[in-house]
């Protein structure tokens, strides 16, 4: 009996890693083939960047700066397919550019595919800057003028000859940038657009990423914060409810992944619990 | 000469960025939009010098036939079939539905997506393994991050408590030490660039 008990405490303990493995892919294949409504409660910090888009005029024109890699669109497409469809429906038009080299694909995907939604004219309602390498010094050049660094647009046109750009310099032009990102990125665009060229400044990171700009959000560097998966569904969730966006037509991505990442997110601590329980167990035979 | 040109040049375009910060004149803004124009195509070339040594480096270790070489000639393949398929003469590379957009919505999304995905199962063995209740501060550690997975888990009415809980810990604690990381970071890269100014770190030449 004494060490049928033993057995157990270190089997809790030391579970096979693909035990581990096994359950994790089982719950991630069983919530996505049967999902359920995961309630969402939205921060101030998301609240701030859906509020200030809302209360863009039609012309207005928001930046947005977009540099992820395909690595984690799964976290950051979707906000950014949720802004993008709240500014055309609200007809406030996108100045977007990209500054990781992974990203232009990631602009091209959402671009294409929403303007044709909204029937949004190249030139007109939005223009893709492209992709330019060294984010610190594209930043700081964009912040003088757009034609220093982006003399043509994406897809080879000179700016000057596109309708939007005709009375737009820098950053002084745009009502606002909000930065989609997966790396350092958004350090560059807080400390060059927002400290350098006080340019009002909102963000969309990874769920890892989160944490490291809490400071900035409270020191007012930055109005908004949108983080990970959960950052995305609440905005989704805004934004349907506003009728921006809808579940059946639109693939509300994050909001459909939630139910995924809640019972993961549940299952690691359960192993977390049978790993200390073990751990106190044994320690308290000792 | 080897020396004292570079540091010469370092030192001029080191304080030249420092000056005009302060100083809010014509003069100033059109050298410092020509400055940043130069960055840029120098930007470009340390491109090309990464090509170069990428190719350089991975045909030397295909040649030599050194432990792990295929995974070499892969990354050359890769590298030089991205290239020749984005240059194709009479198409829009950049555009959807081209070749090379293709290739990355249908061959490099998936791939880096899936390398990612697996760093869930991962993380989840890895928390298993190392968030043990072994000592005080191992345990603040796991009830933190406990608290913080748990933003995510609808908890009916304990929710609320648990949102204004992980709440504090970003807001508070968090914040305190990524302040202090921010700052010591802040301070130290001023004084790295003031030892790059001033000639007195000089590494960045490739000898001391």
């Amino acid at each position: 009996m004494e060490n049928e008990r033993k057995d157990l405490y270190d089997w809790m303990m030391n579970l096979d890693r693909r035990w581990v493995y096994l359950v994790i892919g089982v719950v991630v294949v069983v919530t996505a083939i049967v999902p359920f409504r995961v309630p969402m409660y939205i921060t101030p910090e998301v609240r701030s960047v859906y509020d200030f888009i809302e209360s863009l005029e039609p012309g207005d024109v928001l930046m947005i700066g977009v540099d992820y890699a395909p690595e984690v669109m799964a976290e950051l497409h979707p906000m950014n397919y949720a802004i993008t469809r709240q500014c055309f429906k609200k007809d406030v038009r996108l100045l977007l550019c990209c500054l990781h080299q992974n990203g232009p694909g990631m602009v091209e995907q959402v671009i294409a595919q929403v303007s044709e939604e909204f029937n949004k004219v190249n030139g007109e309602d939005y223009v893709y800057l492209g992709y330019k390498p060294y984010p610190g010094i594209t930043i700081l050049a964009m912040g003088q003028n757009f034609r220093i660094p982006f003399p043509e647009d994406y897809y080879g046109t000179p700016l000057d000859s596109l309708p939007m750009m005709r009375n737009m310099t820098n950053f002084d032009d745009v009502k606002a940038i909000i930065n989609i990102s997966g790396g350092s990125g958004t350090e560059y665009w807080i400390n060059y657009a927002n400290g350098r060229y006080n340019a009002k400044l909102g963000i969309g990171v990874t769920g890892v990423m989160t944490s490291d700009y809490y400071p900035f959000l409270q020191s007012g560097q930055i109005f908004g914060l949108i983080g990970g998966m959960k950052g995305a569904a609440e905005y989704e969730d805004l934004a349907e409810k506003a009728g921006y966006i809808s579940r059946e037509k639109d693939q509300l991505s994050a909001f459909k992944s939630m139910p995924i990442q809640t019972t993961t997110h549940i299952v690691v601590i359960l192993f977390i619990v049978l790993g200390n329980i073990g751990y106190f167990m044994s320690k308290k035979r000792k | 000469m080897r020396r004292v040109l570079p540091f010469t040049l370092v030192s001029i375009a080191g304080f030249f960025m420092l000056i005009q910060y302060f100083i809010p004149r014509e003069e100033f803004e059109w050298i410092y939009e020509w400055t940043l124009d130069w960055i840029i195509v120098i930007g470009c070339f340390a491109m090309l010098l990464g090509l170069y040594s990428l190719t350089y480096v991975s045909v030397n270790k295909v040649r030599r036939k050194t432990p792990g070489w295929g995974y070499n000639l892969i990354a050359l393949a890769g590298l030089f079939f991205m290239l020749i398929v984005g240059f194709v003469p009479g198409q829009e590379s950049l555009v959807r539905g081209s070749a090379f957009m293709h290739l990355f919505e249908y061959v490099y999304i998936p791939v880096q997506a899936s390398m990612f995905s697996l760093l869930a199962f991962y993380i989840a063995s890895a928390a298993y393994r190392a968030f043990r209740a072994r000592t005080i501060l191992a345990t603040i550690l796991l009830v933190s991050a406990i608290i913080i997975m748990l933003r995510l888990v609808p908890l009916g009415p304990l929710s609320s408590i648990n949102q204004w809980l992980a709440n504090f810990i970003l807001t508070v604690p968090n914040m305190a030490a990524k302040r202090a990381f921010w700052i010591g970071v802040g301070l130290g890269a001023t004084a790295t660039a003031l030892k790059i100014m001033l000639g007195i770190e000089r590494t960045y030449m490739g000898r001391d």
